[in-house]
């Protein structure tokens, strides 16, 4: 059984979100969990009114898997908006990339 | 929808006319290109105004030759993002040498009244709390232009641009 | 430089207005996403992977030092201390928020900038040659066009609802240093016989999902005609251009489908009801735009200065820097100077904004206050005295911009990718620098020569590799990063596509191949040959045998 979350955007400064419990957060760990399609659909509908409020744009449910204990998305390209840019900072960036 | 002509909701006189619906000798109706195809004679033999409404992909080039017989033109926008109608109104106002009302409908938005005003339409049908006032905002925002259109605004040697200032 | 009027300054404050009132409704909700995003986009502003990104309009690559220094403010302002060149001489800032867009915006138009226009489906920045006005093989200014050609397509009432976006680009002589023939209309300045100047016009090039290399539509266009026939082109193309499938709404596929014969008698049918009317450009317009781009007050230098000669001899990385970096300038005694943005190891087209603010101070004191921006991520001071080169390139080591790389190997040209843009399949820049430290000794990359690697992560193509000696393309493959290699792309006047070889290659196995095909390439290459030369000669054959050689 797959477990999912939901993610978004935040509308105003365009940040990668994730939807925790009644709120958004910029971290994965805080994301709830849904286990059945049914909480799925019921954490999409969720996101989905903050989005008509004007908090989010465009939220999706993305597949999460434990790893290490740490909950992480399964998709290559959720792994890179949560964590940030792959790419090492050169002398050419002020500051190291962060999500 | 609210129909905004000369900067205030006005109520539209035009009766649409359904294909099927019969054509009534009097008060002015719009009917689809294909109808003003079939019946051209027919709907230029009344006394009453005449309009005809052009989809997006309908090119005026095809009642062109008719112009001084209508009295009102519809120019559909099914989605904002379809830009024909801009094209087919200049063509109307420039080219053909349309004089008679020139409507915007169809998904008609505020942010796009002033381009559509300087491409020549004069009516618009926008699904808006307060028309009058968004279309008053919406015509003041730009006040430069580089491009010469048929806006009545007076036309400067190209490039350099006429202002509304000065117009 | 061209330098606004009243006029000018008018627009992109009130442009400001209009965007600070749109975003305003937005937050508030009185606009929707689906309703605010072209909005947002005609201001160059994309949701990408982690947050906004904001491309500011460089026309036609020409920077003042002012204005660079601004664009280091906003990057420390506003952003993470960065920005990234692209490859239409634009800028991007990756990390901006939506609620600062109209300040950014305020700050950008105090420098005669904006980010109109610079997305959605409108008419983009129109780009050129980066030599303009000082190469020694030129024609005319291109720039002179480029600047008419941006006023006549900004706020373009009929054209901000095109099928799809529209690019042009000129070159000012024989040598097409801005990619010309990949754009849906592409123009060469050329002269007539009887030496009046006009224009080559081609159409339908493009990259992308179908790439198409553009066809010559009008062998010469009298400059007076310059903008009346692009009306006709894109009324052509706004009335035509399919609006029902995404993939196939560039103008490059009407004009396929049309066939070139046919298309150019619609154009030329439409042209020919408006070619005497308001669009004729008077030449005392074409003169006022042409005094802006005046030269600048170059000294007269009957000989160069001795000591060059001298320290080049003594300094093998002062020898090489000049010889790859600098190009010939037809003012003697003058230079044009490459700045590399693609340090090995480095982010391709990244720049600090120490670094912005360094090559400010730069331009002003060696290059009249001008900077340029490549098509290939890289920076031009375009007016540098030969005699300075040395000063300059002594500044440039220590900030990491003096790289003597300008066509080499690691000169590569890489999107964003999947890093940070949410329209890409794969990442670009970590394979782009895995490719440049394989091949970082500099003699081992002088002995190959020139060299165009180009990497897009998907197939929007903004990495240009159909254009590449050699190409890559970023695909998933079940969650995996593939990249597709295609060969023998070039990006000048004599433009090809590029060739697909086989099979995609693994991010483990890319890097061997690239290095793979370099050997391949040395074995059989004939003197004096560059890559693309022996690619022409000998076809993908002995490539693909040593790609995908069973062992």
């Amino acid at each position: 059984m797959s477990l999912e979350i939901v993610t978004a955007n935040r509308l105003k400064d365009g940040r990668t979100v994730y939807l925790g419990e009644g709120s958004w957060s910029e971290s994965l760990e805080d994301a709830q969990v849904a286990g059945s399609a049914a909480a799925a659909q019921a954490l999409l509908a969720a996101a989905e009114r903050s989005a008509a409020a004007n908090e989010v744009v465009a939220p999706y449910l993305i597949e999460v898997i434990e790893e290490s204990g740490r909950l992480t998305p399964a998709r290559w390209r959720e792994r890179i908006r949560a964590e940030g840019p792959t790419v090492a900072a050169g002398s050419n960036q002020r500051t190291r990339e962060i999500a | 929808m609210p129909l905004i002509k000369e900067g205030a909701v006005t109520e539209d006189r035009w009766r649409h006319l359904a294909d099927a619906e019969p054509v009534p000798a009097e008060g002015p109706i719009v009917v689809s290109l294909e109808r003003w195809q079939r019946e051209e004679n027919a709907l230029l033999s009344r006394a009453a105004p005449l309009g005809v409404r052009l989809k997006a992909g309908q090119h005026p080039e095809a009642i062109a030759a008719h112009v001084r017989h209508l009295a009102l033109v519809a120019l559909e926008f099914p989605k904002f993002t379809d830009g024909r109608a801009y094209s087919y109104a200049r063509l109307l106002r420039e080219r053909y040498g349309y004089t008679g009302e020139l409507r915007a409908v169809g998904q008609v938005l505020r942010d796009q009244l002033l381009f559509m005003h300087r491409c020549g339409f004069d009516a618009y049908e926008i699904a808006c709390a307060d028309a009058a006032c968004a279309w008053r905002k919406a015509l003041a925002e730009i006040s430069v232009f580089y491009q010469p259109t048929a806006d009545g605004r007076p036309r400067r040697p190209f490039p350099r641009p006429a202002t509304a200032a000065e117009g | 430089m061209y330098r606004y009027d009243e006029f000018d300054q008018r627009l992109v404050d009130e442009r400001v207005a209009q965007f600070r009132d749109q975003v305003a409704r937005r937050l508030s909700g009185e606009l929707s996403e689906e309703e605010f995003r072209p909005l947002r986009l005609m201001n160059g502003l994309y949701l990408q992977l982690h947050s906004y990104m904001l491309r500011v309009a460089i026309p036609y690559g020409v920077l003042s030092a002012r204005q660079l220094r601004k664009l280091a403010r906003i990057a420390r302002v506003y952003d993470r201390g960065y920005g990234h060149f692209t490859t239409r001489q634009n800028i991007q800032f990756h990390w901006v928020r939506l609620a600062e867009l109209p300040d950014i915006l305020a700050e950008l138009a105090e420098v005669e900038m904006h980010a109109i226009q610079t997305s959605g489906n409108s008419l983009r920045n129109t780009t050129a040659d980066q030599y303009a006005g000082v190469a020694a093989d030129e024609i005319a200014d291109p720039r002179v066009y480029a600047e008419i050609i941006r006023q006549w397509s900004t706020l373009h009432p009929e054209f901000s609802f095109l099928p799809r976006k529209f690019k042009i680009a000129l070159t000012g002589g024989k040598r097409d240093r801005a990619a010309v023939k990949t754009h849906d209309v592409g123009l060469f300045v050329r002269k007539n016989a009887a030496g009046e100047i006009g224009f080559e016009v081609a159409v339908g090039g493009g990259q992308g999902r179908t790439p198409f290399i553009a066809k010559t539509v009008r062998r010469f266009l009298p400059e007076q005609h310059l903008v009346s026939y692009l009306e006709a082109i894109l009324r052509v193309y706004n009335g035509f251009g399919r609006r029902d499938n995404l993939f196939k709404a560039r103008i490059k596929i009407l004009v396929h489908e049309l066939g070139i014969e046919k298309f150019a008698a619609l154009v030329e049918a439409e042209w020919a009801a408006i070619k005497e009317g308001a669009l004729k450009l008077p030449e005392a317009e074409v003169a006022r735009i042409r005094a802006h781009f005046a030269r600048p007050a170059y000294e007269e230098i009957a000989t160069p200065p001795a000591g060059l000669e001298a320290k080049r001899r003594a300094d093998p990385a002062l020898a090489r820097w000049l010889r790859h970096n600098t190009a010939a300038h037809f003012k003697p005694g003058y230079a044009i100077a490459n700045i590399s943005l693609k340090a090995i190891g480095e982010v391709p087209g990244d720049i600090g904004a120490d670094q912005m603010e360094a090559l400010a101070d730069l331009a002003e004191r060696l290059s009249f206050g001008e900077i340029r921006v490549t098509h290939e991520q890289n920076l031009v001071l375009p007016h540098v005295k030969a005699g300075e080169l040395f000063a300059l390139w002594q500044a440039l080591v220590p900030l990491g911009l003096a790289t003597p790389n300008i066509g080499l190997a690691s000169d590569i040209i890489a999107c964003p990718g999947l890093d940070y843009c949410s329209l890409a399949n794969a990442r670009s820049i970590p394979v782009a620098q895995r490719i440049a430290e394989r091949l970082a000794d500099l003699e081992r990359q002088e002995t190959i020569g020139e060299l165009r690697i180009k990497i897009s992560g998907c197939i929007n193509a903004c990495g240009h590799h159909h254009v590449g000696h050699i190409g890559l393309l970023g695909v998933d493959k079940q969650g995996e990063e593939f990249y597709q290699m295609t060969l023998g792309g070039h990006a000048e006047e004599d433009a090809s596509l590029g060739v697909l070889v086989g099979p995609a290659f693994s991010s483990e196995g890319v890097v061997d191949a690239v290095e793979r095909v370099v050997e391949t390439y040395l074995d059989v290459r004939k003197p004096g040959e560059r890559f693309i030369d022996t690619y022409r000669r000998v076809g993908p054959q002995p490539f693909k045998d040593t790609l995908y050689a069973a062992h």
